[in-house]
């Protein structure tokens, strides 16, 4: 069962790489936000996974400190950081 | 009978990971963007830790496991809510189809 968590957690990585591009090009700033919010989950998912493949208990609760800190992050964009409407807008 | 349930499960939850990243890159607004990035925060994650949880050697174990799953499930209602708030107050208009193509 290891070596399936382990390739399950390479993929999702692989996904937060192409992710990664995504953010780069935007084109607005509530894009990347949600890139970031992308990044909290997968990361969620990945510390949980490593953490049942050998990584012990301890990572379960980093896990949980990572969700909880995407959506704070994501709320405190929503309400204190977005202010201006991007020209660019497809 | 376990182990394909949980090799299962992982594979959905990775699926549904991946087609989260690839509308977050091809979907043409921020709503729609926020209606893929829901499919890798609920479906995603909760395929996973079904299966991890499925596996886990102690009941304790599991249910810390299953207890992300409503956190992250509440925590992604309220975001999105607030950012799609956020974009209609600042005027950010749905995407439509554009005639004639």
């Amino acid at each position: 069962m290891s070596s399936i968590y382990v390739t399950v957690a390479l993929f999702l990585l692989a996904n937060l790489v192409v992710a990664l591009v995504a953010a780069a090009r935007g084109p607005t700033s509530a894009d990347r936000m949600l890139m970031a919010l992308l990044f909290g989950t997968t990361g969620t998912a990945v510390l949980v996974l490593l953490a049942a493949a050998g990584g012990g208990g301890a990572l379960v609760d980093v896990a949980l400190v990572i969700a909880l800190l995407a959506a704070i992050g994501g709320i405190a964009f929503a309400r204190r950081a977005w202010h201006t409407r991007e020209t660019h807008h497809d | 009978m376990t182990d394909a349930l949980g090799t299962g499960l992982l594979i959905v939850g990775a699926f549904f990971f991946f087609a989260g990243t690839v509308g977050l890159l091809r979907f043409p607004d921020v709503y729609s963007r926020l209606h893929a990035l829901a499919k890798a925060d609920n479906l995603g994650l909760g395929c996973v830790l079904l299966a991890l949880a499925i596996d886990a050697d102690t009941l304790e174990a599991a249910l810390k496991l299953l207890l992300i799953w409503p956190l992250v499930l509440a925590a992604s209602a309220c975001v999105s809510f607030a950012i799609a708030r956020r974009a209609d107050t600042l005027g950010i208009a749905p995407w439509e189809k554009k005639d004639g193509r």
